[in-house]
């Protein structure tokens, strides 16, 4: 049997967090966290989490598990239990709903912040903006981000300063921005990150590099910024 | 984009860029004394390299350095700890008599630096 600690919390009826133990019989099985939960629920219908896709597409069941930030429909047993134990908290450092929902308001607030759309103000073709295979290139290890918040809730930049810092996730957006051929707005985007918080609260920690369940790299985006920064102003 | 009235540079890029090239000077200076050391040195040595104005130009740049690194370092760490959402409103207070101690003791010590050096 696994042995199974939830994150409890009803701010309407609890005074504070508390953890539950659940005993699930996994069968021998390596099953993702995700199942896990579902036996769980079956147990105990009032758990709360997120889940949509069950397939690590939609981003919906980002989890800590074990202390590791990651996506419980494709995070296997065999990858986080040790000692057969398994506890399973809300993301760190967002306010907490119910349970293991998060408020994800300050995430999307940031992710806001970096204007994610292409902006072109010369003449659209008739068709479509076309790309050069190479300037496509560029931005592969960019568009795959699922908007999990793994990575900005591992960051303690980002535990910090959640209002000011805008964090991997939507730094990494700001690249894939930055870095597209079509979009002509880079001087208005860079103007916009060239302040103590923005960017700079990055300290190259890179716990985002490490729970990425896409395996993108933040960190490396970042330095990308960062050296555009400095060819603009230097 | 955020306002900061308090950070060293008021750009994230300026602090950022200087804090590497501090980073470098200090360094530099650090292998430059740690050698020295490790060579071996009598006290008329260390005392005439002191009088020496290159070594005295190398110091003051060390000292400034060190004062631009060390003010850029403990705002990132007063801005991150020492706020409103980790204190409540008592974190403004705290941080801005942080940063007031902070700029106090590093001013006396680049004018205290100055004095032995050239005094």
């Amino acid at each position: 049997m696994l042995q199974v600690s939830i994150y409890r919390y009803n701010p309407e009826t609890d005074a504070e967090p508390s953890m539950q133990d659940f005993q699930i019989d996994t069968s021998g099985k390596d099953l993702m966290v995700l199942d896990v939960l579902e036996l769980i629920k079956a147990q105990d219908t009032t758990v709360g989490y997120r889940r949509s896709c069950r397939e690590g597409v939609c981003g919906s069941d980002g989890l800590n598990m074990n202390g590791k930030n990651g996506l419980a429909c494709i995070t296997p047993l065999s990858e986080t239990v040790k000692s057969n134990k398994l506890v399973i908290r809300p993301l760190p450092g967002l306010p907490v709903i119910r349970d293991l929902v998060v408020d994800m308001g300050m995430f999307y607030a940031q992710y806001e912040k970096v204007q994610p759309y292409l902006q072109n103000d010369t003449p659209a073709p008739s068709i479509e903006r076309l790309q050069t295979p190479e300037d496509r290139a560029k931005l592969d290890g960019l568009y795959e981000c699922i908007l999990c918040a793994c990575c900005s809730t591992a960051c303690p930049s980002f535990w910090w300063n959640p209002d000011r810092f805008i964090g991997p996730s939507g730094l990494l957006q700001a690249y894939r921005f930055l870095a597209d051929s079509r979009d002509n707005a880079t001087d208005e985007r860079l103007a916009q990150l060239d302040d103590p918080f923005s960017v700079f609260r990055c300290h190259g920690i890179q716990n985002c590099v490490n729970v990425c369940p896409k395996g993108l790299n933040p960190t490396k985006a970042i330095g990308h910024i960062r050296n555009m920064l400095l060819t603009r102003a230097t | 984009m955020v306002k900061s009235v308090t950070s060293f540079g008021r750009s994230g890029l300026s602090d950022w860029l200087l804090q590497r090239v501090s980073g470098v000077i200090l360094l530099a200076y650090a292998i430059c004394l740690g050698g020295t050391l490790v060579i071996g040195v009598n006290y008329a040595q260390w005392q005439a390299m002191f009088a020496s104005t290159g070594m005295r130009v190398f110091t003051l740049l060390a000292i400034l350095s060190l004062a631009a690194h060390a003010w850029i370092g403990m705002w990132a760490v007063g801005t991150d700890y020492l706020t409103e959402r980790m204190l409540g409103t008592k974190g403004n207070l705290l941080r801005l008599a942080f940063q007031i101690g902070c700029s106090l003791a590093i001013f006396v010590y680049v004018i205290w630096g100055t004095q032995i050096l050239w005094g």
